[in-house]
Formats: structure tokens, sequence, C-alpha cells
């Protein structure tokens, strides 16, 4: 194990792996100390956030479940909930699929854990070929590091957290990053139809038990975003034939 | 929060559901292509989800849409909107959206 660290840490492709994803370090500590402090502010006890931050290791996911666990919902809608805002990793996975084919399945699922969304961006901009090359598991497992970066300021996040006054009412910070990423995935119309269908669902429904406004939302989302795909579809196909 | 049994368990779902959503299409052992139309509904998926969590977080209070606009929430939320809109990013709008909530709320009481 620890000739294979040494080995990999000697290797050329990872030590870039780690440059080319460390200047993203200071943002996503950050957004660690935010995590932590709002799971904690949320009413979970620093042992659970804890476990919560070295386990689930996905920001947003984690941000989401606090009000749905606040709320006492079924277990099943907070799953369900976080699998809507993880469906993104499912995406990249299949991307990911095309790099690290060759290795043995456990070894790929291990390697996938670690990978998020800054991983992947870097990835591709470091190998633009978009095929398989030599080199590149252990680039991608030196951007796996930023998992470091991430569970220690999250863990500052954690401790800082009790320290503060519940009625200053802190949870509201991982609202406001919610707030920016949701803003940043407004690139087109059909998004921006969806975010003011799921926001006005989200609140008309949200008398439904079990925190089922948030699923009612996300369909109601996704096929409004559907179809004004279809319409936008058919009104190229018209132009083309006009 | 609810107990902490009920808790953990939902914490060790959630690690459960990071696995399987990032090992999504590394899992199986043979690779298998992703339909055109699940792939264009899957993009919209997380930016709902989030603003579903979101929008009650915001506009609502005790299970109710909020009928004064003196809630520190409401002007937070605005002034990290308006940064968005000049800087795009996540920790600028954070950052001046706390900037007005803590004032607000600690020293007025919104």
């Amino acid at each position: 194990m620890t000739r294979f660290l040494r080995a990999l840490t000697h290797d050329p492709q990872f030590r870039r792996g780690v440059a080319d994803i460390a200047p993203f370090a200071p943002g996503i500590a950050a957004w660690g100390i935010v995590t932590g402090v709002a799971m904690v502010q949320s009413g979970l006890d620093v042992w659970l956030a804890l476990l919560m931050s070295l386990t689930v290791f996905a920001g947003t996911a984690q941000l989401a479940s606090l009000p749905i666990l606040a709320a006492g919902a079924p277990l099943w809608v907070l799953w369900a909930t976080a699998f809507c805002v993880n469906l993104r990793f499912v995406i990249f996975s299949a991307q990911w699929r095309t790099y690290l084919e060759h290795l043995p399945r456990r070894r790929r699922v291990l390697l996938g854990y670690f990978l998020a969304d800054l991983n992947l961006l870097v990835f591709q901009k470091a190998w633009p070929s978009g095929a398989p090359e030599p080199g590149q598991v252990a680039y991608v497992m030196g951007g796996a590091t930023i998992w470091a970066v991430w569970q220690v300021s999250s863990i500052v996040g954690i401790c800082a957290a009790s320290l503060v006054p519940v009625h200053w009412g802190l949870g509201f910070a991982g609202t406001l990053s919610m707030l920016g990423l949701a803003y940043g995935l407004l690139v087109d119309r059909k998004a921006q139809l969806a975010a003011v269908v799921a926001a006005a669902a989200a609140i008309a429904a949200f008398a439904l038990p079990l925190k089922l406004n948030i699923l009612v939302a996300i369909a109601a989302a996704v096929v409004a975003g559907e179809l004004m795909g279809h319409a936008q579809r058919a009104a190229q196909r018209s132009d083309e034939v006009v | 929060m609810t107990s902490g049994l009920h808790t953990t368990l939902a914490i060790i779902g959630l690690a459960a559901v990071t696995v399987v959503a990032r090992g999504f299409f590394l899992l199986p052992r043979r690779a298998w292509a992703v339909p055109a139309w699940l792939q264009r509904s899957l993009q919209l998926a997380p930016l709902a989800a989030l603003v579903a969590v979101l929008a009650p977080e915001i506009f609502m209070a005790n299970g109710h849409l909020l009928t004064t606009w003196r809630d520190a929430r409401l002007p937070s939320a605005l002034a990290a909107t308006l940064w968005y809109a000049w800087r795009p990013g996540v920790l600028g709008p954070l950052i001046v959206g706390l900037c007005v909530y803590l004032p607000l709320r600690l020293l007025l009481g919104w």
C-alpha cells in the first residue's frame, strides 16, 4: 500500500491532476465550511454531521436533505430527493466510463465515488480528445485529492457551528449557497421555465404530507421543460420546411 | 430533529445514494448507451430538485407563504440575486446575502 502510494505521488500525471485541481481549493473550502455550519445549525448532532460529511460526500445533496430531515419526512422521500439532486452524477458516470472502462469493476466504482462536479470539468479540459489515454487514471486520482480539502473544511465548519447560537439562523447560509448553484444552472429558457414551475409547485403543494411537494415539483418541472423542448424542436422543424 | 437512530439510517441511505449515483454507469459489467430522451430530461432534474427545496425555505414560514416583507430572508435572497447578476458564482452571493441577513435578523429581529 505504501509502495503504491509512493509510486503514485511520484507519477507525473498524478501530480498534474493535483496541480490542476489546486486552484479550486479555496472555493471548495468555503463551500465545505458553509455545509458544515448548515448541518449543525439545522439541528443535526455533531457526530451525525461528521458521519454525514465523511460518508455522503455530496455537498448539494447534503444541504438539500437538511430541511427534509428536519421536517421528519419519510426516508424514501429524503433519498428520492437526494437522488434527483445527484442525477447529474448519473450522467457524469456515463462519461467517466469511457476513461475508466479498463479498470476492474470494484476499483471503477470506488474511484467513481470520489469524483464530483469539478473533477469532470477539470479532467475534460486536461484531456480534450475525449478518448482513453495512458496516464488518465493517475490524473483522476490526483484530482480526487480535493476530497481531503472538502472534508477538513467541512469538519472545521461543524466544529465552528456549535460555537454560534442557533437563533442567528445561520442555516440560511446553506439556502443562500444553493441559490447561487441554482442560478448557475439556469442556462437556457427551458431551464428557466423548469425553475419557475418547480418553485411554484413546491410552494403550492407544500401542504402535501411527507414532503411530497418536492417530488411533485421535480416531476412538474421536468415535464414542463420537456414540453417546451418539444415545442422548440417542432418550431425548428417547421422553419426548415418553410 | 428526529431520533438519532432514524437520522443515522437516513445518512447511511444518503451515502448509498451517492455511491449509486456516481457509480451508476460504472457499475454494470458491460457499458450501455444512455437514450437521448433520458439524458435530456435528467438534465433538468437537479435544477428542479434544488429549486423545489429552496423556494419554500425562502418564501414560506410555518407552512404558509410569507405575509410580511419584514423577514430577513427576503432582502438577503434579493441581495444575493442582484450580486449574482453582477458577478456569477456561489461564494459572492453567499457572503453578500449573509451581510444583509445577519444585521436584519440580529439587530432588527426580522
